[in-house]
């Protein structure tokens, strides 16, 4: 030996242990709680809507009283509310609402699914699927509401002209966007459920329904406003209730407050909706 | 009687005026309740030979029998667990679990009861009501077999179920697989392209060539049963693991 023995010696690999198992984590550490920390960020976030929502409000009252804007047309927010009160006690706002919200909800309801059961459609046949979607997609391109006075006079000046007119600008919308959720079936889950045996329908119900749930769910925040514009829009046309009604006769008449007390109406409408879009939303994506 | 045959099996594909073989003339022989292997280079046709047998892809030519029976083009005979583990990230593992059984028309709650003892004894206990995208590729990968299990076939072919998994939950999962054979007396074809777990779990082994893949040798594995770790250091697994080695590098040059 010349004291040089750096060479490896296989036989002298050995394990040393450097500590003991199983100790556990001291539990007084701090430790955050992700939880308590996601629903605080919640509740700030919410005051924060709120405070700016009266900000809005209250810079609108002030502007409008100190004639930096003009209250004439801009009107104000207790102008608002003394319009909206009057109204509401003359008992029209009442009936005008029901026939908004009715048709409204009606179209949305019915053109979301018929456009989901004719986009999902598609699947079955390739064929099919292939001749139709030129059409659809041209049909979604045409501007609905130009047709408005057509279906108006086809379906009467009643509630049912403004549920077609938001039927039809729900459905295609609804019916392209199952459709994308069709084509984004992963071919090989339809493949895992023949090789269980499954059949057609089974691979429709259990993957294809599924997979295009978000696509479909997806639409539902656009069909507020599509569904809404069509029902205004009918309105504006003819009828003998409604909000778009009252606007147009508000407007005619030269009763700015009243058109105002028209847009709120429409605007906390939609935010109802929008709100039962969401609970739907929850329902639908279980899971997802 | 061979519990189920391959008979002059082969696939051509045709595509964009392309003629691409993906599998030649195959004959293969399994005995009822054995574990059997295949092993070759990737793109030598051992997915496409799994599809022709479930009877989710046509072949060129030749059959496939199950009992005697001709079951060519017939898909839901044999269980089959694909390479990817294809759970549905909407579902629970437990509904993900009976789905077999709800095509078979088993109701959600006669399927959950069923399901349910045999998720708890194999490992996945408490992971019931989980969703798929919690679960770690192994628990994926259990979830997917007993999927294939509960559909009660007596022959099962799973494609390089391990595949993905890192070396030391691959050895877990393996010897779970070896204990799962022996509960439920399954015939099982196996796909891999790792050589030590091909001869760890099978009683014999198919050597597929290179593109287009046809069958090169058949190795019958005298390993006594059951098996664990020693059986890694077996002097017969080296011996074994060196023939096969050998014939793989074979097969890589081209
Ligand atoms: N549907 C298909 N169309 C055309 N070629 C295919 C198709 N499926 C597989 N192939 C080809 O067949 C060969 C074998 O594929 P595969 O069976 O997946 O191989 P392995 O599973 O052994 O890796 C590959 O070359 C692949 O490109
Ligand atoms: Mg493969």
């Amino acid at each position: 030996m010349d004291g040089n023995d750096e060479h490896v010696d296989l036989t002298q690999s050995k394990i040393e242990f450097i500590s003991k198992p199983d100790k556990e984590i001291e539990t007084e550490l701090e430790i955050e709680d992700e939880t308590k920390k996601s629903r605080k960020t919640k509740r700030v976030a919410l005051f924060g809507q709120i405070v700016l929502g009266i900000v809005i409000i209250a810079l609108w009252e002030i502007l409008t009283r100190l004639k930096v804007i003009d209250p004439y047309y801009w009107s104000s927010p207790s102008l608002i509310v003394q319009t909206g009160l009057q109204v509401l006690k003359e008992g029209s706002l009442y009936t005008d609402l029901l026939y908004t919200a009715g048709a409204t909800i009606l179209g949305f309801i019915l053109g979301t699914i018929g456009g989901a059961i004719l986009g999902l459609s598609f699947w079955w046949s390739s064929l099919y699927s292939r001749i139709t979607e030129p059409y659809m997609v041209a049909f979604n391109a045409i501007p609905k509401l130009a047709l408005a006075p057509v279906l108006v006079i086809l379906f009467g000046i009643g509630f049912n002209s403004k549920v077609v007119l938001a039927f039809m600008m729900t459905i295609i919308v609804t019916a392209l966007a199952a459709y994308s959720g069709v084509k984004a079936v992963d071919q090989d889950l339809e493949r895992l459920l023949y090789s269980l045996g499954a059949k057609r329908y089974h691979v429709f119900s259990k993957v294809v329904v599924p997979t295009s749930m978000p696509w479909i769910v997806s639409s539902l925040k656009i069909n507020i406003a599509l569904s809404l514009a069509g029902t205004i829009v009918g309105e504006f046309i003819s009828a003998q209730h409604g909000i778009g009604r009252m606007i147009l006769y508000a407007g005619q008449v030269m009763n700015i407050n009243l058109v105002w007390v028209g847009v709120v109406v429409l605007s906390i409408l939609s935010i109802v909706m929008y709100f039962g879009t969401l609970y739907l939303e929850k329902w639908l994506l279980k899971g997802h | 009687m061979a519990k189920l045959e391959v008979r002059k099996g082969s696939k051509v594909f045709k595509k964009d005026g392309q003629t691409i073989y993906a599998l030649q003339e195959t004959n293969m022989q399994i005995e009822d309740k054995k574990f059997v292997s295949i092993i070759g280079p990737s793109g030598c046709g051992k997915s496409t030979l799994f599809n022709i047998i479930a009877g989710l892809l046509k072949p060129s030519t030749g059959h496939v029998l199950l009992d005697g029976h001709d079951i060519v083009g017939k898909s839901g005979y044999v269980g089959y667990m694909l390479q990817k583990d294809l759970l549905l990230p909407w579902r629970t593992i437990l509904d993900n679990i009976i789905l077999g059984l709800e095509v078979k028309g088993v109701s959600k709650k006669d399927g959950r009861k069923r399901a349910l003892p045999m998720l708890q004894k194999y490992g996945l206990k408490g992971f019931e009501s989980h969703y798929p995208n919690e679960l770690s590729g192994g628990m994926r990968q259990r979830a997917a077999l007993l999927r294939t299990l509960l559909y009660d076939k007596d022959v099962i072919l799973l494609d390089e179920p391990f595949g993905a998994l890192d070396a030391q939950t691959r050895l877990l999962m393996q010897t779970w697989l070896l204990k799962i054979w022996e509960d439920f007396k399954k015939t099982i074809l196996f796909v891999t392209h790792d050589i030590d777990e091909a001869i760890y779990l099978s009683d014999e082994i198919y050597v597929m060539s290179h593109r287009p893949g046809r069958m090169k040798a058949k190795v019958t594995v005298n390993l006594p049963r059951p098996r664990n770790e020693l059986t890694l250091s077996h002097d017969s697994f080296i011996q074994l693991k060196q023939d096969l080695l050998a014939m793989l590098k074979e097969e890589q040059v081209t």
